[in-house]
């Protein structure tokens, strides 16, 4: 059996390795993401009723429903989500990821990204930066206005830049930034300047207003998790090709609706095993405390799955002014993290650590062996739908995921014949 | 003078293996101390010893 598992790993970390995620361009949901339609809204997370949706999640369907004209204000909108007209799907089952609250509408722009060693595609949203934002439950008339500008003007801008530039190679952009001191999840800072340095070039040369221009420009600047939205769909194509490998005990989907937070095992296909998200430890903004938190919510926890946030803090000591801890944490963080990993990265590589390569892949035995769970970086959204974000820090999922999951993959191989 | 005597005369350098609390004495005393990160397999959950065994058996 374990030759199987071995055999079955070594195929899935090789697809992992071999990824090579691309961005080609900026589409619309409706149009570009698969099995799309009007009255869907995609989250964060394994798949969740209305009902069950925390704060920030429905606040983030409340905004949606005002941003798509499907309802004018917080009263219609909830009574609208409430009765069973509009379909709620995870972003997962659409090739797609989705940070905090990860809600995607019809006519929202998408970051297309193509996995050039698998032809496979991922989507993301474009990040509207921190504070009030759509993404952290917020739904007032000021995130409704900027989402507006986004779809208007920022996507249409860089859609046409992207267009003169060509193809940009993430996974070399990531190794980049990985050696300028971003993990990829909670620091994005290298990556944000890096894709400027890229884009800007082309931004000039596009035929929109000078005004557009420089609001773009001001916009990705004045956002230093601008580069998020794309380590994300690049961490999720390079993960769908890991998934569904028979036999393999690989993690190849970790995500959180603010209720649950979910994992996916390759050789068990698309089963979700869930147990309630915990509750972030970390740095809160003044005025905030612990009180006032949402669980663990986001599907921005695929970095971790791929190899990098959490994983690769050791090679980002300034993350711990944002998230709590020292330098020395961050580094024991990273080589913990090797104890339940198959392979160290390819491409990932951290100077702090001798360039040694980020741990990656997941293994599920070794999470039970051990009893290390998987380190995240995140940020905390307020308990309240429309409030925001209160603080970031660290969180780790829910052993039960894992427990439940080794003992369907048992049950799931005796089934097969190929345990006593 | 037995052996084990001779040992405690020189300046140790100890691993500690086991329960955390003998490192912090140790280490409360100036002595110079590793603790070794460490606990039992599974958490010591029967039941998940036994999944992991299960996928360890061949057959």
């Amino acid at each position: 059996m374990q030759e199987l598992i071995r055999k079955a790993n070594q195929q899935a970390m090789e697809n992992l390795q071999k990824a090579r995620p691309t961005l080609m361009g900026i589409g619309v949901a409706l149009k570009d993401i698969p099995n799309m339609d009007k009255k869907t809204i995609l989250h964060a997370g394994p798949p969740i009723k209305w009902e069950n949706m925390s704060g920030p999640l429905k606040g983030a369907v409340i905004g949606g429903l005002i941003y798509e004209g499907l309802a004018s204000n917080e009263e219609e909108a909830t009574k609208l989500a409430a009765s069973g007209e509009i379909k709620f799907d995870s972003c997962h089952h659409h090739q797609t990821v989705g940070p905090m609250a990860g809600v995607v509408t019809a006519s929202m722009p998408v970051w297309i990204i193509q996995n050039k060693a698998f032809d496979n595609y991922a989507y993301c949203t474009l990040n509207e930066g921190l504070g009030k934002v759509l993404r952290y439950g917020a739904f007032s008339e000021e995130v409704i206005t900027r989402l507006k500008w986004m779809e208007n003007t920022l996507a249409p801008v860089l859609k046409a830049a992207v267009k003169l530039r060509g193809p940009i190679d993430l996974k070399s952009m990531i190794a980049q930034v990985v050696q300028m001191g971003d993990e990829g999840h909670n620091r994005n800072k290298a990556g944000t300047s890096l894709f400027i340095r890229e884009i800007a070039p082309y931004v000039v040369l596009t035929d929109f207003s000078n005004e557009a221009k420089s609001e773009v420009l001001k916009f990705m600047h004045s956002n230093d998790h601008f580069f998020l939205n794309l380590t994300m769909p690049a961490a999720k194509s390079t993960m769908d090709p890991v998934g569904n490998i028979p036999h393999s005990t690989l993690i190849y989907t970790m995500a959180r609706n603010g209720t649950e937070f979910g994992i996916r095992v390759s050789g068990l296909g698309d089963q979700w095993f869930s147990a309630p998200a915990e509750i972030i430890d970390g740095l809160f903004f003044p005025g905030y405390t612990k009180e006032d938190a949402n669980p663990d919510i986001g599907d921005s926890v695929i970095t971790e799955t791929s190899g990098i946030g959490g994983f690769a803090m050791a090679t980002a000591p300034a993350i711990v002014q944002f998230v709590g801890g020292t330098p020395q944490d961050a580094i024991n963080f990273t080589t913990s993290m090797y104890e339940i990993t198959e392979q160290e990265n390819d491409a990932y590589k951290m100077p702090t650590m001798n360039f040694r390569g980020t741990p990656t892949g997941i293994e599920l035995q070794k999470v039970i062996e051990t009893q290390i769970l998987p380190i995240i970086n995140t940020g905390i959204a307020h308990k309240d739908a429309g409030v925001g974000q209160v603080g970031a820090g660290l969180v780790r999922p829910p052993m039960k995921c894992f427990e439940d999951a080794l003992e369907a993959f048992v049950t799931q191989m005796a089934k097969e014949g190929l345990l006593e | 003078m037995h052996k084990i005597n001779q040992l405690f005369q020189k300046d140790l350098k100890v691993i500690n293996m086991g329960l955390e609390s003998f490192y912090k004495d140790l280490k409360e005393q100036d002595v110079a101390v590793i603790h070794m990160n460490w606990r039992p397999r599974a958490g010591g959950n029967p039941k998940m010893i036994d999944l992991l065994n299960r996928l360890k058996s061949n057959k």
